[in-house]
C-alpha cells in the first residue's frame, strides 16, 4: 500500500510543479507563440519583472520610454505580424497611460493582450500607493477585462485573454493581477489553451440562404461596387477577396484601414474611400446598385451623412461582428461570418462577369482627379515641396514592398493616397481614433512584427513630438526604423479646416518644432533635412539604404490642402476636388 | 415610430464588472434607464439582467446587440409590456394611528391591494406589487395621510412566450454550437427580430 502511494504521489509531482503566478504569466506568453512584450517595470509588477529575468532566453522584452508607446508598439507588432500583441505595465499612473492605446486597438480591432499590476489585494479600494481601477477605467475600451486576486486563476484566464483578443472580431485585452497574486506560488500542471468560452461566438456557421440571396443580386446587378475594410486582412483572407472580385470583375475600394489587403495596383482597385479618398469611388458609391461591403463599419469618415449614402444600392454587408449589420446602414442582405468563410461560398455562387462600362466610369473620375488634384500634388511647379511628391518618390524606391506606418492628419491622408502597397499588412494607422503620436511607437512594434521588411514611419511634425521620447526605445534596441517627418510647421489638417471652414482664422496651429536632425543625434541616430526638390530622391535613397534607423526631415509647403474632400455634413457624392468647389 | 416602454432581458455569466459594462452601453449613448434588476434566473450559475428603458424599437435592437457583444453575456431579448408579465414592488411607511383611527384608509389600501408587512405602534408598512399606475396611485391616495416613506423596486418581466434558458444554454455549451448558438435571427426577416 505504501509504495503504491509514493508511486501516485511521486506521478503527481512529475505532472506538477510548484511555480509562482508571475512565472505562470510568461509560461503562458510562451505557450501562446508570444516572442516580444512591450513594456516598463513598476512596483506592483516587479515579481513579473523578476520572473522575466530567468525567462529572458526566450521572451525579448523592449523597455519603452511610455506605456503609451508599449501599446502603440504592440499594436503595431499585431498588425505588422497578424499575431497578439503583448504588453506589460504596472498599477496607476502606468496603467493610465495605457488608455489611449487601448481604445486606439479597440476601435480598429486590434489583438493586443496587456498585463498590469495592481496593488496588493487586501488594499484595493484604500487608495494605496498606484492604485487606480483600472479595470473599471478601460471597462469601454477593451474588448474583455479581468482582475486576478488569486494566481491559480493565471493559467485559465490568460488563455481566455488570448482567445478572445485574436478571434472573432480581434480586440484589446486587459488583465489586472494583483502583486499577492504574482507572488503566489501555485501548482502548475501545464498550460491549456483556451478554445471555447460559452458566452462568447468569435464566429457563426455560415447561413447559406444569405449567401445565395447576395450571390442573386451581385448576378442581378449593372453596376455593382465592392468596398472593404480591415476585416479581409484579419480574417487572414486576402486570396479569397481577390478570387471574388476578379471572378466578378468587380471594382473594390478600400477603407483606410483596408488599405494593402489587395495589391494597390490591382487592375480592379479603383482607391480608397473617405473624407480624402479618391474621387471615383466616393462618387459613384452614390450611383451603383448593389454597393457589397466586406468587412467594413460604415464609419462616418467613409459614409458622410448617411441619408444620402448610397441610397438607390441595395446593401450587401459581410462582417463577423453581428452588431456592425444595420447598425450605421441598413443591409438588403446581411451576411454574419468569417469572410474567409463567406468570400468562397459566395465567389462560387456568382457568375464571371465584366464590367467595361462601369470600370470606364472610374477611370474617368480618376481622369478628373489626376488632372484636378493629383497632378499638381505629385509633380508640382511651385517652389515648395509636396506631401505627394515625397511619397510618390518613395513609391520608386521602395517599390511598394515597405510597411509604410502612418501617423494622423494631412500626412496621413497624402500616403494613403499616394503610397503604392503590394502587399498586405503594409498600411498601419490609427484609422478609428486617430491617435497623433501612434506612428514612431508603433513602427518600432512593426519592426519586431516583420523583422525582414522595411519600415517607414511617416509623421507629421506636430504627432511626432507627442511620442518623440520613443527615439530612446530605437537608440537602445536598435530597431531598422525609417522615420519621415513631414514637417509644414502647421497642425496641418486643423489648419486646412480652419482656412476652409473658419475663415482663415488659424488659432493655435502654428507649431514650432526643435532641430528634429539635432534630436535625433542626441540619440546616436543619424539623420538630415531637406527642403528642395533635388535632394529628396537622394536623402530618402541615403535613408533607405543607410544601416539602422534613420530620421529624414522634409520640409513641405506651409499651406497645402488635401483634396479631394468630402466636406462634413455633406454626402459623399458632394465631393469636391479643390478649394473654389467649396 | 414612437418611443415606449421596452423591457431587455439578459442572461449572463455571474461575473464582477459585468453590471458596469451593461451599464455604460446605455450611459455612452446617454440612454436613461428606467429600471434596472439583476438576479438569478432559472438556470444555475446564468445570471438575469432586467432593464427597462423608454426608446424606439431600432435603437432597442442595436443596444441589444452591443450588449450581446460583450464576452460575458450569453444572450439579449427584448419586448414590449405585452409581451411580457411584469411586477414592480412597492412599500409604504405611514402612522399607524391613522389608519387605526381612519377606516377609510383601511378602506382604501384593500381596495389597493396593499398588505401590511409590519405594523409596530408608531408606524406601519405596507407593500403593493403590480405595474407603476397602481403603485403611483396608491402614492397619491396615502399622501394626505402623512405618507413617510416610498420605495419601489425594479421591474421583473417574466417573457410570455419564453421556453427558459435550459436548452438554449446546453447549446452554448457545445463546442460545435446548435441552432440557438449560430443563430443570426435579426437576420431573419421572417421571425420576430430578439423575440423568443
Amino acid at each position: 500500500m505504501e509504495t503504491l502511494e509514493l508511486k501516485k504521489q511521486k506521478t503527481e509531482e512529475v505532472k506538477s510543479k510548484s511555480i509562482s503566478g508571475s512565472a505562470a504569466v510568461l509560461e503562458a506568453f510562451l505557450a501562446e507563440g508570444v516572442d516580444t512584450i512591450f513594456g516598463y517595470p513598476g512596483g506592483a509588477i516587479m515579481p513579473i519583472y523578476d520572473a522575466l529575468y530567468d525567462y529572458n532566453d526566450r521572451l525579448k522584452h523592449i523597455l519603452v520610454r511610455h506605456e503609451q508607446g508599449a501599446i502603440h508598439a504592440a499594436q503595431g507588432y499585431a498588425r505588422a505580424s497578424g499575431k497578439t500583441g503583448v504588453v506589460f505595465a504596472t498599477s496607476g499612473p502606468a496603467a493610465t497611460n495605457l488608455v489611449t492605446g487601448l481604445a486606439d486597438a479597440m476601435i480598429d480591432s486590434t489583438p493586443v493582450v496587456c498585463v498590469t499590476g495592481q496593488v496588493f489585494a487586501h488594499l484595493l479600494g484604500t487608495d494605496a500607493f498606484q492604485e487606480t481601477d483600472v479595470i473599471n477605467i478601460t471597462t469601454p475600451i477593451t474588448k474583455w477585462n479581468y482582475q486576478v486576486t488569486d494566481a491559480k486563476e493565471i493559467p485559465s484566464v490568460l488563455a481566455k485573454a488570448f482567445h478572445i483578443a485574436g478571434t472573432g472580431r480581434p480586440g484589446p485585452v486587459l488583465i489586472d493581477i494583483t502583486k499577492n497574486a504574482q507572488l503566489q506560488m501555485i501548482e502548475y500542471s501545464g498550460y491549456e489553451k483556451c478554445t471555447h468560452i460559452r458566452s462568447y461566438r468569435p464566429k457563426p456557421i455560415v447561413r447559406k440562404e444569405y449567401i445565395e440571396e447576395a450571390a442573386k443580386l451581385i448576378n442581378e446587378a449593372k453596376k455593382p461596387f465592392v468596398i472593404f475594410g480591415q476585416g479581409v486582412i484579419l480574417g487572414k483572407a486576402e486570396k479569397e477577396f481577390i478570387k471574388f472580385i476578379e471572378k466578378g470583375g468587380l471594382p473594390a475600394a478600400w477603407t483606410i484601414m483596408g488599405m494593402s489587403a489587395i495589391p494597390t495596383n490591382h487592375p480592379l482597385a479603383v482607391g480608397m474611400l473617405g473624407m480624402h479618398g479618391n474621387y471615383g469611388p466616393n462618387l459613384l458609391t452614390n450611383e451603383c446598385d448593389v454597393l457589397i461591403a466586406v468587412g467594413m463599419r460604415f464609419d462616418d469618415r467613409v459614409t458622410g451623412r448617411l441619408d444620402k449614402y448610397a441610397k438607390q444600392a441595395k446593401v450587401i454587408h459581410l462582417d463577423i461582428d453581428p452588431a456592425e449589420i444595420d447598425k450605421n446602414v441598413k443591409a438588403t442582405v446581411g451576411v454574419w461570418g468569417d469572410c474567409k468563410e463567406t468570400l468562397p461560398l459566395l465567389t462560387e455562387l456568382i457568375q464571371q462577369k465584366v464590367y467595361p462600362q462601369w470600370l470606364k466610369q472610374f477611370k474617368d473620375c480618376t481622369t478628373k482627379e489626376e488632372d484636378k488634384v493629383i497632378k499638381d500634388e505629385l509633380n508640382p511647379t511651385g517652389d515648395t515641396l509636396t506631401m505627394g511628391e515625397v511619397i510618390n518618390t518613395l513609391n520608386g524606391l521602395t517599390g511598394g514592398d515597405a510597411i509604410v506606418v502612418t501617423d494622423v492628419g494631412q500626412h496621413q491622408m497624402v500616403a494613403c493616397r499616394y503610397a503604392h502597397m503590394n502587399q498586405s499588412k503594409s498600411n498601419i494607422t490609427s484609422g478609428g481614433l486617430g491617435t497623433m503620436g501612434f506612428a514612431l511607437p508603433a513602427a518600432i512594434g512593426a519592426k519586431y512584427g516583420a523583422p525582414d521588411r522595411t519600415v517607414v514611419a511617416i509623421i507629421g511634425d506636430g504627432g511626432v513630438q507627442m511620442t518623440i521620447q520613443e527615439l530612446g526605445t530605437i537608440m537602445q534596441f536598435k530597431p531598422d526604423v525609417k522615420i519621415l517627418i513631414l514637417n509644414n510647421s502647421f497642425l496641418g489638417m486643423v489648419r486646412q479646416w480652419q482656412e476652409l471652414f473658419h475663415q482663415n482664422r488659424y488659432s493655435f496651429v502654428d507649431i514650432t518644432s526643435p532641430d528634429f536632425v539635432q534630436v535625433a543625434k542626441g540619440y546616436y541616430i543619424d539623420g538630415q533635412s531637406i527642403n528642395e526638390r533635388s535632394k529628396l530622391k537622394g536623402a530618402l535613397q541615403t535613408m533607405l539604404n543607410h544601416k539602422g534607423s534613420y530620421l529624414l526631415e522634409v520640409k513641405v509647403g506651409k499651406e497645402n490642402n488635401v483634396f479631394p474632400m468630402v466636406p462634413q455634413g455633406r454626402g459623399v457624392a458632394e465631393i469636391v476636388l479643390g478649394k473654389d468647389e467649396l | 415610430m414612437q418611443k415606449q416602454e421596452f423591457t431587455i432581458t439578459v442572461y449572463t455569466e455571474n461575473q464582477v464588472g459585468l453590471l458596469n459594462r451593461i451599464a455604460i452601453i446605455f450611459s455612452r449613448r446617454k440612454i436613461n434607464i428606467e429600471s434596472l434588476n439583476t438576479s438569478p434566473s432559472e438556470v444555475d450559475s446564468v445570471h438575469r439582467f432586467t432593464i427597462v428603458i423608454n426608446e424606439y424599437e431600432e435603437v432597442v435592437r442595436k443596444l441589444c446587440r452591443q450588449i450581446e457583444k460583450q464576452v460575458d453575456v450569453l444572450k439579449a431579448y427584448y419586448n414590449t409590456n405585452d409581451e411580457i408579465v411584469w411586477q414592480e414592488l412597492a412599500m409604504y411607511k405611514v402612522p399607524t394611528d391613522v389608519i387605526a383611527e381612519e377606516v377609510k384608509v383601511e378602506r382604501l389600501l384593500s381596495q389597493h391591494g396593499a398588505k401590511a408587512v409590519v405594523i409596530r405602534k408608531d408606524y406601519t408598512v405596507f407593500e403593493v406589487s403590480g405595474h407603476r399606475e397602481e403603485t403611483d396611485k396608491l402614492i397619491e391616495v396615502l399622501e394626505p395621510y402623512g405618507l413617510i416613506e416610498f420605495v419601489r423596486s425594479a421591474r421583473v418581466a417574466i417573457i410570455k412566450k419564453s421556453d427558459g434558458f435550459h436548452s438554449k444554454l446546453k447549446e452554448f455549451e457545445y463546442k460545435e454550437p446548435g441552432e440557438h448558438a449560430v443563430e443570426n435571427e435579426f437576420l431573419d426577416k421572417n421571425q420576430e427580430v430578439f423575440s423568443m
